[in-house]
């Protein structure tokens, strides 16, 4: 049986990965699916944790933040079209109207 | 295997909620076809009001031990109530002259209501989680519903993009406390953490928790996204962020620190310290170099996250009922100087202020009184929040931390009142100071300016 610790290695690894990229990369989209995967980190971990401990609360907060996860996605791209329609760039070096 | 249906929840307790819910989706549904603002506007004040009314008998648990509404919460709702009956008063006719709001506005507007409602009702993390995301991404379209406005574009992705990133961090802690207690019911982590000893997945969890928090109420060094998301956010929009999720934040941070982190208190208490310092020297300091007035309101509730920070980390009974006292009168102050920000509509900057005085003397006393609230000039309400909180702190002994709150407030006295100098002692830079007044928006400077005056005069109505 693999042990609990390699998958709380492996959602950590993946978490960095996401705090990493959303941090360093200036696509927008990018950006954004460095979200999901922080948030598909933290699904991983759930789950280990809910099959070790046998205990179900763990898959269905899962299964909540999948569905929280899509409704973000489609507001994100909404927002992003508009903001895509007026500027025509989603690089955040060029959305800096306002400053200070 | 014959699966047994599970009985039917006792709706009682989540009837405010309800409410909120139905509401806003009937209206979702009516705003296609009624093109009256005012008769939908009426529903979402009517709507409060109800809530309002029904708190006090939904006192209760629910949902298998999910969802609590205990006096603690009901004394939030109440404040996101009064948040919600004054941002719809001062955004109907204010939305009307924004022609690219959709109808969306208010039901929206709702539902971010009842995601906070939830919050403040949460006894179990998923709910909490649930209630946070509800609020969260009813407020980034918020922000950005003026689709053809690039300022409102880029408000609403820079909200949407911090704030997505904190939920994430929030849920990393809530997996690991639930890896640690097995629970997410916040009470039982409480019972289950009190035998374990202080680890590092605990203290690490408890991070994770105060980072993501911290977004939402926007403090320091958390509070990137505000003063963009507030300048860039439609002003009646800018008005409910400031005040809605910010009470929401403290009433989560209320319910989960004390309770579930109880065993490690030392420890939650100075990160929150240090967090406080950081946000009041931030927010007080950056406000001095503001020239537009959103701007600056926004670095200022950055600064009043601070000192709402002192209550929290006092953390005795008197100084929660500060904290509680201080948002009350917060949104009072707060949502009535957006909307004299409103009522000005074409000047965002602090020098379109200048000689306000002498064209529109009403409107400049008014301003003024609100400026006294926020830097705690006496006899406004604003002075009755915080010398309560500074009170509070000392009696929890928080000595150190209130004599920084004091040289900072005293900071935060330059830059609210140079909005007052500028009004009253510079030359008018306009022939004329266009004002845009309704009814609706008038009544809701009428009502924050008598709850200004009135709990500034008489505290014992609250206290």
């Amino acid at each position: 049986m693999v042990p609990l610790n390699w998958y709380l290695y492996l959602s950590s690894v993946i978490f960095v990965i996401g705090v990493v990229g959303f941090l360093i990369r200036r696509n927008l989209i990018i950006m954004f699916m460095s979200i999901e995967l922080m948030l598909n980190a933290v699904n991983i971990s759930l789950i280990a944790f809910s099959h070790y401990i046998q205990d179900l609360k763990g898959q269905i907060m899962v299964f909540f933040i999948i569905t929280v996860a899509a409704a973000e996605a489609a507001i994100g791209l909404a927002i992003l079209v508009a903001l895509f329609r007026n500027k025509n760039s989603i690089n955040t070096d060029d959305i800096a109207i306002m400053k200070g | 295997m014959i699966i047994v249906p599970p009985p039917f929840p006792n709706l009682t307790p989540f009837i405010p909620e309800l409410i909120v819910l139905s509401v806003a989706m009937v209206l979702l549904l009516l705003e296609i076809w009624v093109k009256n603002r005012v008769f939908i506007a009426g529903i979402c004040i009517l709507t409060g009001f109800a809530v309002i009314y029904c708190l006090n008998m939904s006192i209760g648990i629910t949902f298998n031990g999910m969802f609590i509404n205990d006096i603690y919460s009901v004394l939030f709702k109440i404040i996101f109530m009064v948040c919600l009956i004054l941002t719809v008063l001062i955004s109907l006719n204010y939305i009307d002259r924004e022609k690219p709001i959709r109808g969306e506005y208010y039901s929206l507007l709702l539902f971010a209501t009842a995601g906070m409602m939830l919050m403040a009702s949460a006894k179990d993390l998923m709910v909490l989680y649930l209630g946070l995301e509800l609020m969260a991404l009813s407020t980034y379209i918020l922000a950005g519903i003026k689709t053809l406005n690039i300022k409102s574009n880029e408000a609403a992705i820079k909200y949407f993009m911090l704030g997505a990133f904190s939920s994430a961090f929030l849920l990393f802690g809530i997996s690991m406390l639930y890896g640690l207690t097995a629970t997410t019911d916040i009470y039982l982590i409480a019972e289950r953490l009190k035998d374990t000893e202080r680890s590092l997945p605990l203290i690490l969890s408890m991070i994770m928790i105060v980072v993501a928090f911290s977004f939402k109420i926007a403090a320091a060094p958390f509070h990137m996204w505000s003063p963009d998301v507030y300048e860039g956010a439609p002003t009646s929009v800018t008005a409910f962020l400031s005040v809605g999720p910010k009470a929401a934040g403290f009433a989560v941070i209320g319910r989960v620190f004390y309770i579930a982190f109880e065993g490690i208190q030392p420890d939650w208490t100075t990160a929150f310290i240090i967090i406080s310092v950081i946000t009041m020297a931030i927010g007080n300091i950056v406000a001095l170099a503001q020239t537009n007035i959103k701007r600056m309101l926004a670095y200022s509730s950055i600064a009043h996250a601070g000192y709402i920070l002192i209550g929290i980390v006092t953390s005795t009974y008197e100084s929660l009922q500060a904290v509680i006292n201080y948002l009350m009168i917060y949104t009072f102050m707060n949502i009535g100087a957006f909307a004299i920000v409103i009522l000005l509509d074409k000047g965002e900057e602090i020098q379109d202020y200048n000689g306000l005085s002498k064209h529109r003397p009403l409107v400049a006393a008014i301003m003024l009184l609100f400026m006294f609230s926020l830097v705690g000039i006496p006899p406004t309400a604003g002075f009755i929040a915080k010398f309560n909180l500074f009170v509070s702190a000392i009696h929890g002994g928080q000595i150190w931390l209130v004599v920084i709150a004091v040289i900072f407030s005293a900071v935060s006295a330059f830059y609210y009142l140079r909005v007052v100098m500028n009004m009253y002692m510079k030359d008018p830079l306009v022939e004329e100071h266009q004002i845009h007044l309704s009814p609706s928006l008038g009544f809701a400077i009428f009502i924050t300016v008598v709850m200004v005056m009135v709990l500034g005069l008489f505290p014992s109505l609250i206290i």
